[in-house]
C-alpha cells in the first residue's frame, strides 16, 4: 500500500559545482524523515530530484507501488508534491489558490468546493478563502502553500524547509499541520529542516546531508 | 477662431442628434478594428507565449522583426498589401482590394506585433517559480503553460489594448487598402483626415471627441477590470 521512494547514486552539479555525490536512500511509505543539514548542502536539491521536478544528472530516482516499479509520468507526478521555499502564490483567491490542483486533475465543482474547505479550516485560513493569496502575509502565504499539498492527498510530501522565517506561533501552526498529516500515515514526508529540535519533534527518521550524501544520524 | 467655435458647436449637434452618418461610420470602424483585433490577438498571443516558453530556432531574429514590426510604418505596410491585393498582385483574384476587409488585413497586420510583443514581455515576466509551483501540484505541460499565461493575463490585457489603439488610430495605411469610399469603407479616422481636408469641421470634431471618448473608455474598462481582477480574479477568471 502506498509509494516507496528510493534514489540509488544521485548526482548532480550546477555550474561544475558537485552537490550531490552517489546520494542513496530509501525511504518507506507513511513515515516522515526530517533532513538536515548545513546551508548549500544539497538538501532542497536532493528534494527537486525526489520530487521529480528536475532530473539528476546520474543515478536513479525509483517508485514502487507494491513493490512494481513506476514510470516517471503524469499520473506519478500527481502523487508527489513539493512545498517550495518560496510557494508561487498565483494571482487570485485563496479559494482557487488551494482549488488549483484539484481543478486541474478535473474535479467536480462540489468536490472540489467541500475538499478545499475541510483544507483551508485545517489551516486556519477559512475567513480569508475569498481573498488574494497574494495579500496574504508570510506566515499565512506558507499555510497557503501547505494547503495547496495538503488538498490533493499527496503519497509522497516534500517540504523545503515549511517554517523558515516565520514567527513562532505561524511555525507552530505549521508543525501542527505536518504532525496531523503525520498521525494521519496517508503520506510519506520528507522534511527539510535546519531547526533539530523540529526535526526530533516531527521526524520518526532523523537524516543528515553531508558531502552530498544522505546519512541517517 | 470661429471656425473651431462653429465646429465644436455642430459637432455636438451631430452628437446630440445622432447623426445617421456619423453612427455609421463609428460602427463600422468599431466593426474593423474588432475583427483587426481578435485576429491580432489570435496570431499575436499564441506567438508570444511560444517565444517565451520555448527555445525556438531563431528566436532572437524573430522577436527582432516582431520588435521592428511595432514600428513599421503604416503606409509601408499599406503599400505592402496594397500591392497583394491589387488586380496584379498576386491576391488580386480575390477582389478584397477597397473593402473594409482589406482594411481589416492591415490593420491585423499593424496590430499583431504590438499584440505578440507586449504579451511576450508580459510572460517572461512571470516569476519562475509559478511554473514550478504548478508542476509541483500535478499540471501536464499545458495546464502549465495556460497557469503562467493567465499570471501574465493582465500584461497581456495591455497588449491587446494597445493593439487595439494603433489598430482605431490608423489612416494611412487604411486609406491605400480601403480607398476610403463613403457608406463602404469610410471610418473615423478616415473621415476626420478628409472632412479637415474639405475645411468642414464638424463631422471631424464629432468624430475626433467620439474616438477620445472611446479610447478613454477602454482605459476606464481596463483600470476597473485590473482592479476588480486583482480583488476577486479567482471568481471572474477562473470559472
Amino acid at each position: 500500500m502506498g509509494l516507496n521512494l528510493e534514489v540509488a547514486r544521485i548526482v548532480k552539479s550546477y555550474n561544475g559545482k558537485a552537490i550531490l555525490q552517489g546520494c542513496s536512500f530509501g525511504f518507506e511509505n507513511g513515515l516522515t524523515y526530517a533532513l538536515l543539514g548545513p546551508n548549500g548542502s544539497g538538501k532542497s536539491t536532493f528534494l527537486r530530484i525526489a520530487a521529480l521536478l528536475e532530473p539528476p544528472d546520474a543515478g536513479e530516482v525509483r517508485y514502487r507501488d507494491h513493490g512494481v516499479a513506476l514510470p516517471h509520468d503524469l499520473a506519478l507526478r500527481r502523487r508527489i508534491t513539493l512545498l517550495l521555499p518560496r510557494i508561487g502564490v498565483f494571482n487570485t483567491s485563496v479559494f482557487h489558490n488551494v482549488a488549483y490542483g484539484l481543478k486541474i486533475r478535473g474535479q467536480s465543482r462540489q468536490e472540489i468546493e467541500d475538499r478545499v474547505n475541510d483544507v483551508l479550516v485545517r489551516v486556519g485560513l477559512v475567513h480569508k478563502r475569498r481573498q488574494n493569496g497574494l495579500d496574504l502575509s508570510s506566515g499565512e502565504t506558507r499555510r497557503l502553500g501547505i494547503a495547496r499539498a495538503l488538498v490533493i492527498d499527496p503519497e509522497v510530501c516534500c517540504l523545503d524547509e515549511p517554517t523558515a522565517n516565520l514567527d513562532p506561533k505561524n511555525s507552530d501552526i505549521i508543525e501542527e499541520i505536518i504532525f496531523s498529516m503525520k498521525t494521519a500515515g496517508k503520506s510519506t514526508i520528507i522534511v527539510v529542516t535546519h531547526d533539530s529540535a523540529q526535526a526530533r519533534r516531527l521526524g520518526d527518521h532523523l537524516l543528515v546531508m553531508e558531502n552530498g550524501r544522505i546519512a541517517p544520524l | 477662431m470661429h471656425s473651431i467655435i462653429y465646429g465644436f458647436i455642430g459637432a455636438g449637434k451631430l452628437i446630440l442628434t445622432i447623426n445617421a452618418e456619423l453612427l455609421s461610420i463609428i460602427l463600422l470602424s468599431l466593426r474593423v478594428s474588432g475583427a483587426a483585433l481578435v485576429i491580432a490577438a489570435l496570431l499575436g498571443l499564441p506567438l508570444g507565449a511560444a517565444l517565451a516558453w520555448r527555445r525556438v530556432p531563431l528566436r532572437g531574429l524573430v522577436i527582432s522583426l516582431i520588435n521592428t514590426g511595432m514600428g513599421l510604418p503604416p503606409v509601408v505596410a499599406g503599400l505592402f498589401l496594397y500591392l497583394l491585393l491589387s488586380r496584379s498582385g498576386p491576391l488580386g483574384s480575390l477582389g478584397l482590394l477597397y473593402t473594409p476587409t482589406a482594411m481589416v488585413m492591415v490593420q491585423a497586420i499593424l496590430a499583431c506585433p504590438i499584440v505578440a510583443s507586449l504579451s511576450h514581455a508580459a510572460i517572461v515576466r512571470v516569476d519562475p517559480v509559478i511554473r514550478q509551483a504548478a508542476i509541483t501540484l500535478g499540471a501536464t505541460p499545458l495546464q502549465e503553460v495556460l497557469t503562467v499565461i493567465r499570471e501574465a493575463r493582465y500584461g497581456i490585457m495591455a497588449g491587446v489594448m494597445a493593439g487595439l489603439g494603433r489598430a482605431m488610430a490608423e489612416v494611412g495605411a487604411v486609406i491605400i487598402v480601403g480607398g476610403n469610399i463613403a457608406g463602404y469603407t469610410r471610418v473615423m479616422t478616415t473621415t476626420i483626415a478628409l472632412e479637415t481636408d474639405k475645411g468642414d469641421f464638424e463631422l471631424a470634431i464629432a468624430l475626433g471627441l467620439i474616438l477620445l471618448l472611446i479610447s478613454f473608455g477602454i482605459n476606464l474598462g481596463l483600470r476597473f477590470f485590473q482592479r476588480l481582477g486583482r480583488v476577486r480574479a479567482g471568481i471572474i477568471l477562473w470559472d
